[in-house]
C-alpha cells in the first residue's frame, strides 16, 4: 500500500487520502467540492479521508465494489424501481381481479389491447417478477456496499480529531473569519458561550476545537443497516416454518382443527355476529350518509371464538380438548394464540344447518303426517326409521345442488342449497318408491309414488371465514423498522457542527463547517460571539457566487 | 348533534376566512422596507392569524370528532381538509425556524386551495365500515399527512426558489415548465369556481348508460361536455353532451370524473389567459420582482430542511405505521394496493432526493425542481388515486 506522507505535520497517511487526517493539509492538488462551482473551498466529504472506491479500481472485485459504492447508481436503481412500482399501478395486479375468472380473458376483455399487452409483458404480476426481485436485491447490495465504502473513511476521519489544523484547512472552509486582535476574555467568552450551546470543547496549545451533534453522522449507516435487516425479514418469508398462511371455515356450533397446528389447537364458533349501521340509536347522526347510499354499511364483523387445546398426546387417539382461550374475533382484532393469529376475513350466512320432511300421501291435499325426519346436512345418517313403520334412506346427498347438462350435480361440499334423493320404504315393503326432495322442489321419480316426501322445515346457521396466519419475520421486520426510524432521524433531526479556532499572531482565525443546515451553524456562531470582537465568519460559497453573478452581470 | 355539526362548519369557515386574511398580510410583508427574517407590523399580524386560524380548524376538528364518534380523516372531505391543517401546522413550525414572510404568501394559498377543494367532496359525516374501525385510523392517516404536509412546505419554498431565479428574460424549457407548475395550481383554483357555481345553480343532469350488462345512470353536476359511452340525457333542457368518453374508461362514473377534469382544465386555462393578458408576461416572470429581498440559499434551505423533516415523519406513518395496521385489519402487512405503491413511491423519490442532494451536490435549482416533482407525486397519491385507481383505500 502506497502511503502519503504529510509536509506540513508529518503525518503518514492511507493511500487515497485528500486531506491529512492529522492537521487537515491538502495532500492533493484538485481537492475541491464536488458539484459546486467554487474552486476555493475544500471538500470536507468523510474529511478528505481514504475511500476504497476512490482508491482503487484494477481488479474485478474493485471493479464491482465500485459500481455499487457509487450513489448515482443506487439512486438509478431507486428511480428504476420507482418507475416500475408505478406502472404496476396502472392497470390492477392479478390478485386485484375477480377470482372466477381467467386473467388471460380478463384482461382483454376489460382492457383492450393495453390489456392484452399488460398481461403479455407479465405486468399483471409485476411485483413478483424475477427482474422486479433483482431490483429490490440490488438496490439491498447498493446499500450495503456503499454504506461499508463511507463508514471506514468516516470513521477514520471522526476518530482522532485535533483541534490544531492547518492554515489552508482553516482560510479554506466554507464559513471562515480572520480577527487582528483578540483579548483573552473575548475568546474566554466564545468558548463558553460555545459550551453552553452544548458544543463540546477539545483545546490543544490555545487551538480550540468545539463540536456538536458528531453522533448525527452514524445516522445513515444505522438506517441502512435497518433497511437491510427489513429486507432480510422479508426474504424469510419464504423459509417454510417462519410463515404460515391458510384458511378455516368454521361453522356455528361446530369445533374444527386449526389447521397447520398438527391437530394441537381447535377452535369453536360459538357465534357469528354481522352488523350493519342503522339499526342504533347512535347511527341516526350517520343518517344523511346512510340515505346516499344505495345499500347496507356493515358496522361489525364478529366471531366468538374458542380456543381448546388438545392434551391427548398419544397418535390417532379421540382428542381431549381442553379450553385454552376464549375471544372475540374482529376486524382490526385478532385473536392470538402461541404464535398463531385467526383473523377474520369471511362469512357466509344462513348455511342450511338441519331439514325436516314428512311423509304424506300422494293424493292426499291437507297433507296430514305420517311420519317425520331430520336430516343433520352436515353429517347425514343414510337410513331413519320412523313412525307408522315407515323407512327412509338417502340415495344420494347434493349439498349444493344444480343441473349441469341434465344431471344433479353438487358445485361446492357446503350445503347451501341441498338436495335429496331418498328412498322411501313404505310399511311393510321392502320395495322403495324414489322422491327427489330439496328447496321449493319436489319431484317424483316414477310418477306412481303413494307416498310422498315434503320439506316441513329447516335450521340455518352461520359460516365464519377465518385466516389463520403464523409469521415468524414480523419481530425481524419490526426490529429493522425501529432501527431504521431511529437512524433516519439522528441522521436528519441533528447536525455536526465543528467550529475551528486557529490563534494567529494577537488574534485568531475561525472555521466552521456543518454537514448540513449551514442557516443553523452560523446563527450558532453569531449568537456566540455576540458581545466580542470577534468578526462574523463569511460564507465564502455565497460569496463566491455572488461575485460570479456580478461578473456576468457585467458583460 | 346537529349542532355540533353546525358549529363544526363554522369553525372551518372562520379558520378559511383567518387564512385567506392572513394570506393578505403576508402579501404586505413584501412592501416592508426591512429585510427578509425581521419582526414587522404586517408580519406579525399575519402569523398571528395564521395560528389563530389553526386554532379555529382545530375546533372543527375535534367538534366534528364528537359529533362523528370517530377521528375526522375517514373520508376525502375530511382527509384532504386535515392534510391543508397539518400544511398551515407545518408552515407555522417552519416560520418559526426560519421567519420567512414570503413562504407564508404561497404555503397559505395552497392551504386555502386544498381545503376549498376538500370542500368539493361529500361533507355528510360518514359511518365508519370495520376494516377502518382501530386506533391506527387516527395514528396512521394524522402522520401521514403530518409528513406530507411538511413535504408539500418544501414544495411551496422550491416553488419560489423556482421563480426566483429562473432567468425570465428569454423563453426557454424552464420557464415553460415553471407556467405549466402555475397552470395546474390555477386549474385547481378553477375547479373550485365552476363546481361551486354551478352547484348554486343547482346545475343536474342524468345520464342512463349501459354498463357491465347492466343500465347505470350517473349524475352530472356539470355541463356535458363529455358524456358517458353510449349514453342518453334523461333530464330535459340539458346541453347534449359535445363527444362520449371512449370506451375503455373504467368505473361508474369514469365520464362524470373525466368531464369534471376538462372543465376544470379549461377553467383553469381561461384564468391563466386572463392573468397573462392583464400582466402582459408570464406569470412566473411577474412575480419574480416581488422576490428581490428574498435570499435564495435561505429558500433552498428551507427546501430541504422541510424534506429532512418531513421524510421520517412521512415515512413512520406513510409506511411503518400502514404496515402495522395492514397487518391488523387485512392479515398482511403489505398487498400492492395502488395506494400503498404510491406511498412506496413517494418515499422511494424523496429517498433519491436526499441521496442527490447530500451525495452528489444537488443544491439550488435542480433541488426546487425535485421538491416539485415530489409535490406532484403526494398530490397524486392524495387525490388521483382514490379517484382513478380503484383499490382498498377508495373509501371516499
Amino acid at each position: 500500500m502506497r502511503e502519503i506522507k504529510c509536509d506540513a505535520c508529518h503525518h503518514i497517511n492511507r493511500e487515497g487520502t485528500e486531506l491529512c487526517e492529522s492537521c487537515g493539509k491538502p495532500l492533493v492538488e484538485k481537492q475541491q467540492a464536488e458539484g459546486k462551482e467554487t474552486k476555493k473551498l475544500l471538500n470536507m466529504r468523510y474529511d478528505g479521508s481514504s475511500r476504497r472506491s476512490m482508491t482503487y479500481n484494477k481488479s474485478v472485485v474493485d471493479r464491482v465494489w465500485n459500481f455499487f459504492s457509487s450513489v448515482k447508481v443506487g439512486v438509478t436503481l431507486i428511480v428504476i424501481t420507482l418507475i416500475a412500482s408505478a406502472v404496476g399501478t396502472i392497470l390492477p395486479q392479478q390478485m386485484y381481479i375477480p377470482q372466477n375468472v381467467q386473467p388471460e380473458v380478463h384482461y382483454k376483455d376489460q382492457y383492450g389491447l393495453i390489456g392484452q399487452i399488460y398481461y403479455q409483458l407479465g405486468l399483471h404480476e409485476l411485483y413478483s417478477s424475477w427482474w422486479y426481485m433483482i431490483l429490490i436485491a440490488l438496490i439491498g447490495i447498493s446499500i450495503i456496499i456503499a454504506s461499508i465504502d463511507r463508514v471506514v473513511p468516516l470513521y477514520r476521519a471522526l476518530k482522532n480529531q485535533k483541534p490544531t489544523r492547518h492554515t489552508t484547512f482553516i482560510q479554506r472552509q466554507r464559513l471562515h473569519s480572520k480577527t487582528d486582535d483578540v483579548t483573552d476574555a473575548d475568546k474566554h467568552t466564545f468558548i463558553s458561550n460555545l459550551k453552553r450551546m452544548r458544543y463540546k470543547v477539545t483545546e490543544d496549545n490555545g487551538h480550540v476545537l468545539a463540536e456538536k451533534g458528531r453522533f448525527s453522522r452514524w445516522g445513515p449507516y444505522v438506517n441502512h443497516v435497518g433497511l437491510i435487516i427489513f429486507l432480510l425479514g422479508a426474504l424469510l418469508r419464504f423459509v417454510p416454518f417462519m410463515y404460515i398462511d391458510d384458511f378455516v371455515w368454521v361453522r356455528e356450533g361446530e369445533t374444527v382443527v386449526v389447521p397447520d397446528t398438527n391437530g394441537e389447537y381447535f377452535i369453536e364458533n360459538k357465534d357469528f355476529i354481522i352488523e350493519t349501521y342503522g339499526d342504533s340509536e347512535e347511527d341516526t347522526r350517520f343518517k344523511e350518509a346512510l340515505e346516499n347510499q344505495s345499500g347496507p354499511i356493515a358496522k361489525n364483523f364478529q366471531t366468538n371464538a374458542v380456543i381448546y387445546r388438545n392434551v391427548e398426546t398419544v397418535v390417532g387417539a379421540e382428542p381431549q380438548l381442553e379450553k385454552f382461550k376464549e375471544d372475540s374475533i374482529l376486524v382490526n382484532h385478532a385473536l392470538k394464540f402461541d404464535g398463531f393469529a385467526l383473523y377474520q376475513t369471511s362469512y357466509q350466512l344462513n348455511e342450511f344447518k338441519s331439514m325436516s320432511f314428512i311423509i304424506h300421501e300422494t293424493n292426499d291435499a291437507d297433507e296430514t303426517e305420517l311420519a317425520s325426519f331430520k336430516v343433520d346436512l352436515t353429517n347425514p345418517a343414510e337410513e331413519y326409521q320412523l313412525d307408522n313403520g315407515f323407512r327412509v334412506m338417502i340415495d344420494q346427498y347434493f349439498p349444493d345442488y344444480y343441473i349441469d347438462d341434465g344431471e344433479p350435480r353438487s358445485q361446492t361440499k357446503n350445503p347451501k342449497n341441498p338436495a335429496f334423493v331418498f328412498l322411501v320404504y313404505p310399511p311393510d315393503s321392502s320395495e322403495p318408491e324414489v322422491s327427489f326432495a330439496g328447496i321449493g322442489r319436489n319431484v317424483d321419480a316414477s310418477g306412481e309414488n303413494q307416498y310422498k316426501v315434503g320439506l316441513q322445515d329447516f335450521e340455518v346457521r352461520d359460516v365464519t371465514g377465518l385466516t389463520v396466519r403464523k409469521d415468524y419475520t414480523l419481530p425481524i421486520l419490526g426490529l429493522g423498522g425501529i432501527i431504521f426510524m431511529i437512524g433516519v432521524i439522528q441522521g436528519m433531526y441533528w447536525q455536526h457542527r465543528r467550529v475551528w479556532i486557529h490563534p494567529k499572531n494577537n488574534g485568531l482565525w475561525l472555521a466552521a463547517h456543518t454537514n448540513k443546515n449551514w442557516f443553523g451553524i452560523k446563527k450558532d456562531i453569531e449568537k456566540a460571539i455576540m458581545k466580542t470582537n470577534i468578526n462574523m465568519v463569511v460564507d465564502q460559497e455565497q460569496e463566491e457566487q455572488e461575485l460570479q453573478k456580478q461578473q456576468e452581470q457585467n458583460k | 348533534m346537529g349542532d355540533l355539526i353546525t358549529l363544526s362548519g363554522n369553525f372551518l369557515y372562520l379558520a378559511f376566512i383567518l387564512y385567506l386574511i392572513a394570506t393578505f398580510f403576508f402579501a404586505g410583508t413584501i412592501r416592508d422596507k426591512k429585510t427578509e427574517g425581521t419582526s414587522t407590523f404586517s408580519s406579525k399580524v399575519a402569523i398571528s392569524l395564521t395560528i389563530l386560524g389553526f386554532i379555529s380548524q382545530t375546533g372543527y376538528f375535534i367538534t366534528r370528532w364528537m359529533a362523528s364518534g370517530h377521528a375526522p380523516v375517514s373520508n376525502l372531505f375530511e382527509f384532504t381538509t386535515f392534510f391543508g391543517m397539518m400544511l398551515v401546522f407545518s408552515f407555522i413550525i417552519i416560520y418559526f425556524i426560519y421567519r420567512l414572510n414570503i413562504l407564508g404568501l404561497f404555503a397559505l394559498p395552497i392551504a386555502l386551495l386544498i381545503i376549498a377543494y376538500a370542500s368539493m367532496f361529500p361533507k355528510e359525516i360518514s359511518p365508519l365500515v370495520p376494516s377502518l374501525k382501530s386506533h391506527w385510523l387516527y395514528i396512521h392517516v394524522t402522520t401521514v399527512s403530518l409528513g406530507e404536509a411538511i413535504l408539500a412546505v418544501s414544495f411551496a419554498a422550491g416553488l419560489i426558489y423556482l421563480i426566483k431565479e429562473i432567468d425570465q428574460t428569454v423563453r426557454s424549457k424552464r420557464t415553460t415548465w415553471l407556467e405549466i407548475v402555475i397552470y395546474s395550481i390555477l386549474a385547481t383554483l378553477g375547479f373550485i369556481i365552476i363546481s361551486t357555481t354551478f352547484n348554486a345553480l343547482n346545475y343536474n343532469a342524468t345520464f342512463e348508460f349501459p354498463f357491465e350488462g347492466d343500465i347505470s345512470s350517473v349524475d352530472y353536476q356539470l355541463p356535458p361536455l363529455a358524456g358517458p359511452n353510449e349514453g342518453t340525457l334523461l333530464t330535459t333542457e340539458r346541453m347534449n353532451p359535445l363527444f362520449e368518453v371512449p370506451s375503455w374508461m373504467q368505473g361508474v362514473n369514469a365520464a362524470r370524473k373525466f368531464n369534471t377534469l376538462l372543465w376544470s382544465l379549461i377553467t383553469g386555462l381561461g384564468l391563466y389567459i386572463i392573468a397573462r393578458a392583464v400582466l402582459r408576461k408570464r406569470i412566473a416572470a411577474a412575480i419574480q420582482p416581488l422576490l428581490k429581498k428574498t435570499k435564495s440559499d435561505l429558500l433552498d434551505e428551507v427546501s430541504y430542511r422541510a424534506v429532512a423533516i418531513g421524510f421520517p415523519v412521512f415515512t413512520l406513518g406513510g409506511l411503518i405505521f400502514a404496515m402495522i395496521w395492514a397487518q391488523e385489519a387485512w392479515n398482511r402487512y403489505w398487498g400492492w394496493d395502488p395506494k400503498e405503491v404510491w406511498a412506496l413511491i413517494t418515499w422511494f423519490f424523496y429517498a433519491a432526493f436526499l441521496h442527490l442532494r447530500l451525495s452528489r451536490g444537488w443544491h439550488g435549482e435542480r433541488s426546487a425542481w425535485l421538491a416539485v416533482i415530489g409535490f406532484a407525486i403526494i398530490m397524486f397519491n392524495l387525490i388521483a388515486v382514490n379517484l382513478i385507481i380503484a383499490g382498498l383505500h377508495s373509501y371516499a
